[in-house]
């Protein structure tokens, strides 16, 4: 039998080859994807499926690269940005990776979506030599990782960076403070938890009840109830939007009043507002910021927010109003930079070299201030941030940038 | 005297033979990228082959059956991430351990009437991700565990690249592994439906106290094919993990066991064609519906908008509606009920007896 | 121990959100002995009308029962175009279709309206009750108050009138009413209509709490079976009484049992239904099950 099988494997090509059914194999350059007058990019991300919300942030990108390749494109040359659905699940960004860097011959993936999603591409990624630019997730490993995984780099403040941020401001403003912490039982939550205990450093007995919940969790009544009868005078959010709006709900009704420290992802007004609808007081709420929020009134006039709302036009889908869209069009205005930077040398390894090494950027859509900046031994793109309170209608920044760079090593 | 055998064999056989050797010399013209995506499909129809003799065969609802593909998964990554067991090696591992739990779990199940187990098993599809986190030091909770994907042994290489010309990529190497678990299994499923087992099971499903009074062993079965069931579950999810060289909780969503369910009912329950039919369907849907629905220009453009932003889901609500009202046995009695027309119509009134077994009658 | 009387009634608030699903499931199972898994995703898509409608300018008080009608409509539709034509067959074919209902509501109701959390408007302050140390809000009363009005309607409809007494005959003897001169199918279709409608209320009733959202029910729904199964599933009082068991026993073991804590409550909701289904396949308030031969 095992003599057989070649003979059957060459029939059966044969009769493929003869009916027409052979596609040639790829041949291999040093610059796949860049064409004379094209550079093609690929990305994963959730547009269907629980994690949908996420989705826009896409189409947001896409937008920014149309408004580029009106204007001419990148050094003449126009982006091609290819977004595919992997329904927030490593199972289907694996094949969709491959299809975007094997078939469609992508330069680069950009901003692909989700922290399993990315680590189930990285390994790939990296010994296939494409780069895996700006993922948007905030877990640290993907900037703090850089060294042993070349071509694999974050873009927002880690998680663990913006902890760092809120145990600066306990330590300066609520010295005393006894801290209780409610978080996700993930990655996400995980890093902020870490960020906070390291920024704490010798005062981490500070934090005096700790509590977790599951995204498949109907509420986060239970934990709170610990939490406020462990006496914490300080309580920390960290969960996805949904759950934040739910537990400030919560905690009003528990007749609670902790000075609250809510994550940066779930701040945007629209998530605030919804809070207050439902019930919420939001007294003390602190929260830190680094892009400009799109429904805050101080950057109406503001040039670069007058740029997004242009830019923005252009999706027919996109809500002007949505920060994952203001968050897109930043994350692109950056790529676009190093494409720039790049000039003529358009190869992976000069363009994941400036991404990651030689960035220096000043980002229309980031508050002012803010530098997007990497070198040879520090590879976290944004590590500034500014701290805000909640005033009743919209955020007030407080004080001035705070810069953790050089912190997580 | 073999000769005389292969000319007479039923033309069934024929088209076997035909699928075969296509799935066999298909890689050699496709690319590898596509190699790996049919390798998924044929992992799916093992673990939709598993679901379909627990639920066509045996009668009995399993809407969980993405957790056993999670077990049989995280057992092989365990193993090769943590003991440096052979990854090709953990995979019998994985499916007789995952095997063993299903066995377990259908000794309770036998309690259940079938709406109390559909209910148990979809509660236990939900709560798959949240369990696999808890464990953290062994699962990796949520950073999940890498695989590390195996490069061809040489002998295969050398034959592939003679063939092609090109070298043997490890997603070529894991396509023939996956084909070669899946015709293996499929083998294993024929002859137990054609022989006893098959036939208690199916007395079983058409009536459980009648099957009793023949002298069945009811419970015996039942559990049998739970284990068998979780077997093949495990067999899948162990080459899904190969496949994907990662498994994390998100990887075993329950519209996992959702899109097996499908994959079940579109191919056609108590067929054993059927679930690589439904696979190929249910693999490739998702990824068509987003991306070559909105590039044909004769699909109204609202339609094919509507198609990609609603995503699979939408897809496959109607599907399974339509089919379970329209065409219960699914695409092959669809096939079956259209062979046998033609074969009427060619062969006039007097149809002849064409030794081939009477298709199941419906069978939900 | 202020702490465990707050930690009761937390329970006892989430617990009301799961009787009143478990509720429209249970009144399913009596009309056609018939769990329906697409009955949150029904639930959740009549929030989302009655979003629109409030959304458009109309009163709260006059889109609720126009929501209710549209459910009910609804759910008479649903049972004619896809449970009729399969009326008779097997149970497993039941399930898939309404499995199959779920899967597409969620997929249809996240196209149209996306996965952005939105608020939903309340008759109910949000304002919380001071009961000695131990609070309690309005909404959450006000669920649990709903639900019980609910259960009276329905109890009212199905023991006292003609139509309900018609209802149960049409379920439990299909043939002897037919020769009666019932129709059958239809009966089985105001059943759907009434689940559906019980289904809106309890959606209506909890999206302020939870957030209108497409998988607003996804969770809750597994609470719901365990709550269904828990008071055996053909019982509306019980279906009550098991939602605010469950309820409890979620809050209390994720806040006292350390293996459980706040990331397994889902699975405590998994062990309910296994357990009971193994242990006490009728559940506390259900009857024995005779098995013809």
């Amino acid at each position: 039998m095992g003599r057989k099988v070649p003979s059957l494997v060459a029939v059966a090509t044969f009769l493929l080859v003869a009916c027409g059914g052979g596609t040639g194999t790829p041949t291999t350059q040093t610059d796949v994807g860049i064409t004379a007058d094209s550079i093609s990019l690929g990305n994963t991300i959730a547009q269907s499926g629980a994690a949908a919300a996420y989705g826009t942030i896409g189409n947001a990108e896409l937008a920014y690269f149309n408004y580029i390749n009106g204007q001419g494109g990148v050094n003449g040359r126009k982006i091609n940005f290819k977004i595919l659905d992997d329904a927030y699940n490593p199972a289907q960004t694996v094949p969709l990776t491959k299809q975007l860097v094997e078939q469609d011959q992508v330069f680069a993936m950009f901003s692909g979506l989700g922290t399993q999603a990315q680590t189930s591409v990285r390994d790939y990624l990296n010994s296939k030599k494409v780069p895996q630019l700006f993922v948007a997730t905030g877990a640290t490993t993907f900037n703090k990782d850089h060294d042993t995984n070349q071509w694999t780099l974050g873009w927002q403040p880690p998680y663990q960076g913006e902890a760092r941020i809120y145990a600066a401001d306990v330590l300066k403003n609520h010295a005393g403070a006894k801290i209780g912490v409610l978080y996700q039982n993930d990655d996400y939550g995980l890093d902020y938890l870490k960020g906070l205990t390291d920024g704490l450093g010798s005062n981490a007995s500070m934090i005096v009840d700790k509590e977790s919940y599951d995204v498949t969790a109907a509420n986060t009544a239970a934990q709170l109830t610990k939490l406020q009868a462990s006496h914490a005078d300080t309580l920390f959010i960290f969960a996805t939007p949904g759950f934040t709006i739910k537990s400030l709900v919560t905690v009003t009704l528990l007749h609670w009043a902790p000075t609250i420290y809510l994550n940066s992802v779930s701040n945007p007004q629209v998530y605030m507002g919804l809070a207050k609808k439902a019930g919420a007081a939001l007294t003390n709420v602190t929260s830190v910021g680094y892009i400009k929020d799109p429904t805050d009134p101080q950057w109406a006039n503001d040039s670069g927010m007058q740029q997004y709302k242009t830019i923005i036009a252009g999706c027919s889908t996109c809500k002007p109003e949505d920060g994952f869209n203001i968050y897109g069009v930043a994350v692109a205005y950056t790529m676009v930079d190093v494409l720039k930077q790049a000039g003529t040398n358009m190869t992976r390894k000069n363009v994941t070299d400036i991404a990651a090494n030689k960035l220096n950027e000043t980002n229309p859509f980031l508050l002012p201030g803010i530098k997007v900046k990497t070198t040879s031994s520090d590879h976290f793109p944004i590590m500034q941030e500014q701290v805000i309170t909640w005033n009743g209608t919209g955020w007030t920044l407080q004080g001035s940038l705070i810069d953790e760079r050089g912190t997580i090593k | 005297m073999n000769l005389q055998r292969i000319r007479m064999a039923p033309p069934r056989y024929w088209l076997v033979g035909v699928v075969v050797l296509f799935l066999i010399g298909f890689p050699t013209v496709i690319s590898s990228f596509l190699a790996s995506e049919w390798a998924q499909a044929l992992i799916l129809a093992i673990a939709i082959m598993g679901l379909n003799i627990l639920v066509g065969y045996s009668g009995q609802l399993s809407l969980g059956h993405g957790a056993f593909m999670a077990l049989g998964a995280y057992i092989s990554a365990i193993l090769a991430h943590h003991y440096k067991v052979d990854y090709l090696l953990t995979i019998p591992i994985a499916g007789l351990a995952t095997g063993l739990v299903g066995f377990l779990f259908g000794i309770p199940a036998l309690r259940l009437s079938p709406l109390y187990l559909a209910l148990a098993t979809f509660a236990l599809a939900v709560v798959t991700p949240s369990l696999i986190k808890r464990p953290a030091g062994l699962t990796g909770g949520v950073q999940g565990i890498g695989v590390v994907q195996p490069d061809p042994p040489g002998a295969v290489s050398n034959i592939f690249s003679t063939i092609t010309g090109t070298a043997m990529t490890s997603d070529q190497w894991i396509y023939y592994v996956s084909l070669f678990c899946a015709l293996v299994l499929f083998w294993v499923a024929w002859n137990i439906v054609r022989h006893r087992p098959g036939r208690a099971m199916r007395a079983i499903r058409d009536g459980e106290v009648a099957a009793a009074a023949s002298g069945v062993n009811v419970r015996g079965f039942k559990t049998l094919a739970f284990g068998l069931s979780a077997f093949y579950g495990g067999v899948a999810g162990s080459l899904y993990g190969l496949s994907t060289g990662f498994v994390s909780p998100d990887t075993f969503p329950v519209s996992l066991s959702i899109q097996l369910l499908v994959g079940a009912v579109v191919g056609g329950l108590a067929s054993i064609p059927g679930p690589l039919a439904g696979a190929i369907f249910a693999y490739f849907l998702p990824i068509e519906s987003s991306q070559w629905v909105p590039n044909q220009s004769w699909i109204p453009a609202q339609i094919a908008a509507t198609v990609k932003n609603a995503g699979p889901a939408v897809s496959y609500g109607v599907i399974l509606i339509v089919i379970m009202i329209f065409a219960p046995n699914g695409l092959v009695g669809l096939a079956r009920s259209g062979y046998s027309l033609l074969n009427r119509r060619l062969r006039g009134a007097t149809d002849r007896e064409t030794g081939q077994m009477p298709p199941d009658p419906q069978t939900v | 121990m202020q702490e465990f009387l707050q930690q009761l009634v937390g329970g006892l608030a989430i617990g009301g959100i799961f009787a009143s699903l478990a509720l429209a499931l249970v009144l399913i199972y009596n009309a056609m002995g018939l769990v329906n898994f697409a009955q949150g995703e029904m639930a959740m898509l009549a929030t989302f009308v009655a979003y629109a409608l409030v959304s458009q300018g109309m009163s709260y008080w006059i889109a609720f029962p126009v929501t209710l009608v549209l459910a009910f409509a609804g759910g008479i539709g649903v049972q004619r175009l896809v449970i009729k034509p399969v009326e008779r067959a097997p149970i497993l074919t039941l399930v898939i279709i309404t499995l199959g209902l779920a899967t597409l509501v969620n997929g249809l109701a996240g196209f149209i309206w996306g996965y952005v959390p939105r608020s939903f408007p309340s008759p109910f302050s949000s304002e919380s009750v001071d009961l000695v140390g131990v609070f309690v809000s309005y909404r959450d009363l006000g669920v649990i108050a709903v639900s019980g009005i609910v259960l009276l309607a329905v109890y009212l409809l199905l023991q006292r009138t003609t139509v309900g007494l018609t209802l149960r005959a049409a379920a439990h003897h299909p043939e002897a009413s037919r020769l009666l001169g019932v129709h059958v199918s239809w009966m089985l279709a105001l059943g759907w209509g009434l689940a559906s409608a019980v289904g809106a209320v309890s959606g209506i009733m909890v999206a302020p709490i939870l957030l209108l959202e497409p998988n607003m029910m996804q969770s809750i729904i597994i609470y719901a079976f365990a709550a269904a199964v828990l008071g055996g599933i053909e019982s509306p009082p019980g279906a009550v009484v098991g939602g605010l068991i469950v309820g409890v026993t979620i809050n209390l073991a994720g806040a006292y049992l350390p293996f459980v804590g706040g990331d397994l409550q889902l699975a405590v909701g998994l062990a309910i239904i296994i357990g009971v289904l193994i242990l006490k396949p009728n559940g506390l308030f259900g009857r024995a099950a005779v098995r013809r031969v």
